[in-house]
């Protein structure tokens, strides 16, 4: 995708429907650069849960009633945006809501990674495997006796797909991978690792937690067997997010929980499982957030993916080349031009979380620490770094704003 | 609540810069270390006692981490010298604030009370109250 061919995001315009944006601290506007952890949420999404609430709200599925009806109609139909919004064709039986990314990942591992890897079987992760993937398949693969391998990070913060070349193999069950990294902000081939898995009858589950908010996405294009990410990395409420699965291998694999919704048919002895995707989501589920997650999708939508990748890289490449102006700024991942919405960087004797904190004082909010991928960081060979991650609403002033405070933290521990 | 230019005033800086007994003594009566895994700050403390087996005669740190855990431990070193072990024990989060002069952030405060606590569990271990190989802060 060239970011010139595309008509820029109307940012002013975009930042009116988020209030939040407006708020001071110490007589400072936030300056929110924290998008990667979380986004804001726009006023038409706050106004479809709002209005959930206010006119809609029942129980899905159980009630003959005209509010349980209508409930269960914007519920069903939000699963069908969602798969629509990345490229599923199979609509709401290709598309289980869960509590996020996380969620979706340990849903995975339990229903069918329990159930079909066994010992010797190998579970092939890249190094740069955010904590939700990493140590889900790490203790999964530890209780079936499988082995979990990990595909190397280059020193330019690139996947090394030679060596996922080399550790792929008959062996391995399940590659599961990062789409975009939250940490060095790269962009996996996640579609060459694809075809790799399905070279050696191996699945893949691709974690696109930082994709789906950034990028035009096509699960069917990319051809995962399992693609996950969360609704409040995308405008969307906490809470909430999708599971993609093939329809086979969802109609094939176990249910994660049991309880209500998930049944057909239950007597003393036994129980059948209801429909996709409802079976794998027991008890009353997320309605309002999932609502409130097909209102997001359609927000993206008007503003088209396609512009908000491009500001994405415009603003990552405009922050790394103001940060590489720094001799003593270290900026990992790849180059400006290749790369997601998101720096991380550490500055020669400050640490991250005095970094924060002195951002902090100027109402510039980024996170410091490991973004939950520690053996990356042990990798970078350093304990915590500090990010800076865009999204829709930010703008060049705000890289500035950042620019500025950090030269204040630079300042006072020079 | 402290902002960032009230936690980072110039004693703070001149800990961090100049760290009051850093390094290691030969020989202690105990010795101790610590981490804040979220931060990765690291303090490990060596205490001397008297012949008493209670008066602090000597303490020494070494460690690694943000400004707010290495001068909060260069500090604490200054304020222990010569008290008690069971004045040590007494030291609470409050205490570690107010050497440091200023309110921090409550995300910062385990760095604020590392050093303290490593003293304080190494002090346990060596009455044989408490058996851990390394002091970890929770959340």
């Amino acid at each position: 995708m060239s970011t010139q061919d595309v008509e820029p995001l109307n940012v002013e315009q975009i930042r009116e429907d988020f209030p939040i944006l407006q708020r001071e601290f110490d007589g400072n506007q936030v300056v929110y650069l924290d998008n990667a952890a979380t986004t804001q949420t726009p006023e038409p999404v706050v106004d479809t849960i709002c209005n959930y609430y206010r006119q809609t709200n029942a129980n899905v599925h159980r009630g003959i009633h005209h509010l349980s009806q209508e409930a269960s109609i914007a519920y069903e139909e939000a699963h069908d945006r969602l798969a629509e919004f990345v490229g599923a064709s199979g609509e709401r039986e290709e598309m289980v809501f869960t509590k996020g990314t996380t969620e979706a990942l340990n849903l995975v591992a339990y229903a069918w990674g329990l159930n079909e890897l066994s010992e010797g079987d190998e579970v092939v992760l890249t190094e740069m495997e955010h904590h939700s993937s990493l140590v889900t398949w790490q203790q999964i693969a530890r209780k079936v006796g499988a082995e979990v391998r990990y595909v190397r990070v280059d020193d330019d913060g690139t996947l090394d797909v030679d060596h996922a070349r080399e550790l792929i193999s008959e062996d391995t069950e399940m590659v599961s991978a990062v789409h975009v990294s939250n940490t060095l902000g790269a962009v996996n081939p996640v579609g060459e690792l694809a075809d790799l898995a399905h070279d050696h009858d191996a699945l893949i589950f691709v974690d696109g937690a930082q994709a789906v908010p950034t990028r035009p996405v096509d699960v069917e294009d990319i051809d995962a067997d399992f693609y996950a990410f969360s609704g409040h990395k995308m405008l969307g409420p906490t809470g909430v997010g999708g599971l993609y699965g093939k329809k086979h291998l969802l109609e094939e694999m176990e249910p994660f929980n049991y309880g209500g919704e998930m049944i057909l048919r239950v007597t003393k002895e036994d129980a059948t499982w209801n429909d996709l995707p409802w079976k794998f989501e027991a008890g009353t589920p997320l309605i309002a957030q999932g609502v409130a997650l097909s209102a997001a999708a359609d927000y993206l939508e008007d503003l088209g993916m396609d512009r908000v990748q491009a500001h994405e890289e415009e603003m990552a490449e405009y922050a790394y080349d103001r940060l590489t102006e720094f001799e003593d700024v270290t900026v990992y991942g790849p180059p400006g031009d290749d790369r997601s919405g998101l720096v991380s960087f550490t500055i020669d004797g400050v640490h991250a979380h005095d970094l924060a904190s002195i951002l902090n004082d100027h109402a510039v909010a980024i996170r410091a620490g490991h973004h939950c991928t520690q053996p990356l960081h042990e990798k970078l060979g350093v304990a915590a770094t500090a990010r800076a991650s865009f999204y829709v609403y930010n703008t060049r002033e705000e890289v500035d704003a950042l620019i500025h405070a950090i030269d204040d933290a630079r300042q006072i521990f020079a | 609540m402290g902002t960032g230019s009230d936690m980072y005033r110039q004693q703070i800086l001149e800990h961090y810069r100049n760290p009051r007994n850093y390094g290691e003594i030969e020989d202690p009566s105990f010795t101790h270390e610590g981490e804040n895994p979220m931060c990765g700050d690291e303090i490990a403390v060596d205490v001397v006692l008297a012949d008493d087996d209670e008066t602090i005669e000597q303490v020494a740190f070494r460690g690694d981490g943000c400004a707010i855990s290495q001068a909060s431990a260069s500090m604490f070193t200054e304020h222990v010298q010569g008290k008690t072990v069971d004045e040590l024990m007494e030291l609470d989060r409050d205490d570690a604030m107010d050497l440091l002069g200023v309110d921090i952030s409550p995300m910062r405060v385990k760095c604020a009370v590392l050093a303290e606590k490593v003293a304080q569990d190494g002090a346990k271990i060596h009455r044989g109250e408490l058996d851990v190989d390394k002091t970890t802060t929770e959340d």
